[in-house]
């Protein structure tokens, strides 16, 4: 596989009553960590839809690298208390497909493997929907990573969580990307955790847009995004 | 007990009933779709009354009528958890009348229809058992298949959208072997109550384990249990084997909802 992930080019998108993002160009490379931000309404999950696929462009292009693996950690979910999986059960159902019901030894040391890689092998057969907002955003980590992806995106998945929480859980997305060259899309508000982990930034603002190296992000970045 | 014939049919198609409804009711549960349940049993009872009216077993009128309606409910709600509610109960009130409507044609005297409404030991011969076995057994061929993908969507709908599980196939081939469950269930517990084996015993049984399969054991467990027990009652009192059935499930139920309090207020 190429070193380019993803390339947009002079990408754009409307809804019938307004345009989200026009003129879209940049480069996702191999190893990267990309930091999305931009106020509500500027297309950052927009542009995450459009990767994904479930979004057509309406102008330019937007190119996968042949045979790219996304992970995806999505900004929702509804888990309440009575969930009754295993976080241990849970992760393994990303391993979908026409299979046999019950998951082959292969299959049970890969959900071993990434609940290691995140943290969660202790409380594993506890039910999800006991479990903390962290210990649930590191399950959707360790669901999102089962498949071996090249890309992980996350989308503002730390937003609900408390600051030593989104640091915990940050921390493991770093290393990931550290130790393994897993490339992270990581879609936040959060301008101190932007400015900590990414490696570049990509900020989306009505009309423009603004990428480079995570340590020429403007000082008024955080104005822009609170007013 | 088991010298009668009708007790032996009575036993293998509650046994049948008891399994397919333990597996099936943990994605009842898990889809949240207790209501759709509810619907098509009532629907069943419709398709029944059409089947006799126009000459067919009451099991033949009320697999029409299921699958028919479980396919227009998934066409016409699509993914929009919200609209699905008020389309089923249009799609299920127009069946029903229907229904209403077919058994006043057919002239067929009333015992017929509480039969229906409220199951029957007596009624089921060996051919019913034939057929309801050949139901159960595509219901399960057709879960083994698409196991997988369904639990994907039905225990995590939003990771889902992006493994590529075809949500919205499977959501339609869900509805229609619900639909064939709900025919084969009413056989014995009568339609008004089908409702009760497809989701309580799952419901009960998320409370005590926590993977797919165990829900599945611990679920065919609970239905089997009121489904034997039940049958043995009705056989010794002479009440109706529908009353004790519902009775134990509820039980059960209540029982899981107390334990599960127990041990909130432990931890």
């Amino acid at each position: 596989m190429s070193d380019i992930l993803i390339s947009c080019e002079n990408l754009s998108l409307s809804f019938p009553n307004h345009q989200v993002l026009s003129d879209l160009s940049f480069q996702l490379h191999r190893g990267d960590f990309l930091g999305v931000i931009g106020e509500n309404g500027v297309g950052k999950t927009t542009l995450v839809r459009l990767i994904l696929k479930q979004l057509r462009p309406s102008g330019g292009h937007i190119r996968l690298a042949p045979g790219l693996k996304i992970g995806y950690v999505p900004q929702f979910r509804n888990i309440d208390v009575e969930y009754p999986l295993s976080i241990r059960d849970f992760i393994g159902l990303s391993f979908t497909g026409l299979k046999l019901p019950w998951l082959s030894g292969k299959e049970k040391n890969r959900v071993n493997e990434v609940m290691k890689s995140v943290g969660l092998t202790e409380i594993a057969d506890r039910p999800l929907g006991l479990a903390s907002g962290g210990e649930k955003q590191k399950a959707y980590l360790a669901q999102a990573l089962i498949n071996h992806p090249d890309l992980l995106i996350l989308d503002e998945s730390t937003a609900s969580l408390d600051p030593s929480t989104k640091k915990e859980l940050l921390d493991v997305v770093l290393r990931l990307n550290n130790q393994l060259g897993l490339t992270i899309l990581f879609v936040s508000h959060d301008m101190q955790l932007i400015r900590e982990y990414p490696k570049h930034y990509l900020w989306l603002q009505k009309d423009h847009y603004e990428t480079g190296k995570i340590q020429d992000l403007p000082e008024g970045a955080e104005e822009g995004l609170y007013v | 007990m088991f010298s009668f014939e009708f007790m032996q049919n009575a036993y293998l198609a509650g046994t049948l009933i008891a399994i397919v409804s333990g597996i099936m009711g943990v994605f009842v549960i898990a889809r949240n779709m207790p209501f759709m349940t509810h619907s098509l049993s009532e629907i069943g009872f419709a398709g029944a009354a059409f089947g006799i009216f126009v000459g067919w077993t009451p099991l033949n009128g009320m697999l029409t009528f299921t699958t028919i309606s479980s396919i227009l409910v998934g066409k016409l709600s699509g993914r929009v958890q919200s609209r699905r509610e008020a389309v089923i109960s249009a799609i299920s009130g127009f069946f029903i009348g229907l229904g209403i409507l077919f058994l006043s044609l057919s002239n067929k005297n009333s015992s017929y229809a509480t039969n229906i409404l409220f199951g029957s030991v007596i009624g089921i011969s060996r051919q019913d058992v034939l057929q309801m076995v050949i139901l159960s057994v595509i219901v399960l061929l057709i879960l083994l298949v698409i196991f997988r993908n369904l639990k994907d969507d039905s225990f995590d709908p939003v990771g889902a959208q992006t493994n590529h599980v075809h949500s919205a196939t499977i959501s339609i081939i869900f509805l229609i072997i619900l639909a064939f469950s709900v025919s084969v269930a009413a056989q014995i517990v009568g339609s008004l109550l089908i409702f009760v084996l497809l989701t309580l015993p799952a419901a009960s049984a998320k409370y005590f384990t926590h993977t797919v399969i165990k829900m599945m054991g611990l679920g065919i467990g609970f239905a089997l249990f009121g489904v034997w027990f039940g049958l043995y009652l009705g056989y010794v009192t002479n009440w109706p084997v529908t009353f004790f059935i519902a009775t134990i499930e509820a039980a059960i139920y209540a029982l899981s909802l107390g334990y599960n309090y127990l041990r909130s207020q432990t931890e």
